[in-house]
């Protein structure tokens, strides 16, 4: 049992940090504000997991401007996919086993 | 115990949040059963605006008469009454399908305008533009038995593509249309029912489906 959940990613414990690794898994490039749509977060809150996982190199950041409007767009990168398929996994196990 | 419910919930929640923002899943069933209908009731129009032409004159049994040939002029008033109720038929059917889609959407509680309802359109449109283009090519050229097999056979083609963005009912309704499409290309002279079957009564089918499997369960 301790070792199933030595198999889950601190990383990803908040539910915001799983709800943004959800989204950026099926889809390429998101921007801020679709996220913060689909997750039904504040900015602050939106931006200071995604500032963590950035730290962890799990989701990469582009910013450009769509005329003057500065847009930023995130994507997971191959490190975050792996990453999060692991903790899938991991979570998956810990219920098969205690079923 | 707790944590392994916990575990169960956060699994549940990253299925939804996976389909949720991948998949335009607003798009409600009642617009498929008015757009069938109006395809009915604008296929029905033209067949008594010209029934002979479609039914027999055009391929008359293989016996050919000088004067069931259509003249240049009335060539030209059936082409421009088709394009008039195809016309109708596209700005009422578009207009109900966002009536209803919105309201699916807002009692669903999700965006009506995001990127995922960009992102189907426009896979579903970059087939669709290229076959309406060619399809008043084939007009221009007089193949006009041509035409509703290629409007079959393109929007089925379109549907196909814009599937991978909303629900999987979409991908089916394709598929069946592309199959009929491709069948009534044989069968020229009975294109008119083809096309009625296409774009009236499988677009019925397949709204209510959608309809029942859905939206019914939501409420």
């Amino acid at each position: 049992m301790k070792e199933l959940i030595g198999n889950l990613n601190k990383n990803f414990e908040s539910r915001v940090r799983l709800g943004i690794m959800s989204v950026l898994m099926v889809n390429d490039w998101v921007d801020f504000s679709s996220l913060k749509e689909t997750l039904n977060v504040t900015d602050g809150n939106l931006a200071s997991h995604m500032k963590a996982l950035e730290g962890e190199g799990y989701v990469e950041v582009k910013k450009q401007f769509l005329g003057r409007k500065p847009n930023t767009t995130y994507r997971a990168t191959l490190e975050g996919r792996k990453a999060f398929e692991e903790h899938l996994a991991a979570l998956e196990s810990i219920i098969s086993s205690n079923k | 115990m707790i944590t392994q419910n916990e575990h169960l919930d956060d699994l549940k929640e990253i299925r939804t949040i996976m389909e949720r923002s991948s998949r335009f899943i607003s798009l409600s069933g009642l617009t498929g059963v008015f757009a069938g209908t109006l395809a009915l009731l604008g296929a029905l129009s033209v067949y008594l605006y010209q029934q002979d032409y479609f039914l027999g004159r055009y391929f008359n049994r293989g016996i050919f008469d000088r004067s069931q040939l259509l003249s240049a002029a009335e060539f030209r008033s059936l082409v421009v009454f088709l394009l008039l109720v195809a016309f109708i038929v596209l700005v009422l059917a578009l207009g109900f399908g966002i009536l209803f889609t919105t309201r699916n959407a807002r009692r669903k509680g999700l965006p009506i305008w995001d990127s995922t309802a960009k992102r189907m359109l426009i896979n579903l449109f970059i087939p669709l533009v290229a076959g309406g283009i060619f399809c008043l090519a084939l007009l221009y050229h007089h193949h006009i038995y041509l035409v509703a097999p290629a409007t079959l056979v393109f929007y089925g083609l379109a549907l196909i593509n814009a599937s991978k963005y909303t629900l999987n009912e979409i991908r089916y309704l394709g598929i069946t249309e592309v199959i009929l499409g491709l069948i009534s290309i044989f069968f020229a002279g009975y294109s008119l029912i083809f096309w009625a079957v296409g774009f009236g009564i499988l677009h019925i089918v397949y709204g209510t489906t959608m309809y029942w499997k859905n939206e019914r369960v939501n409420r």
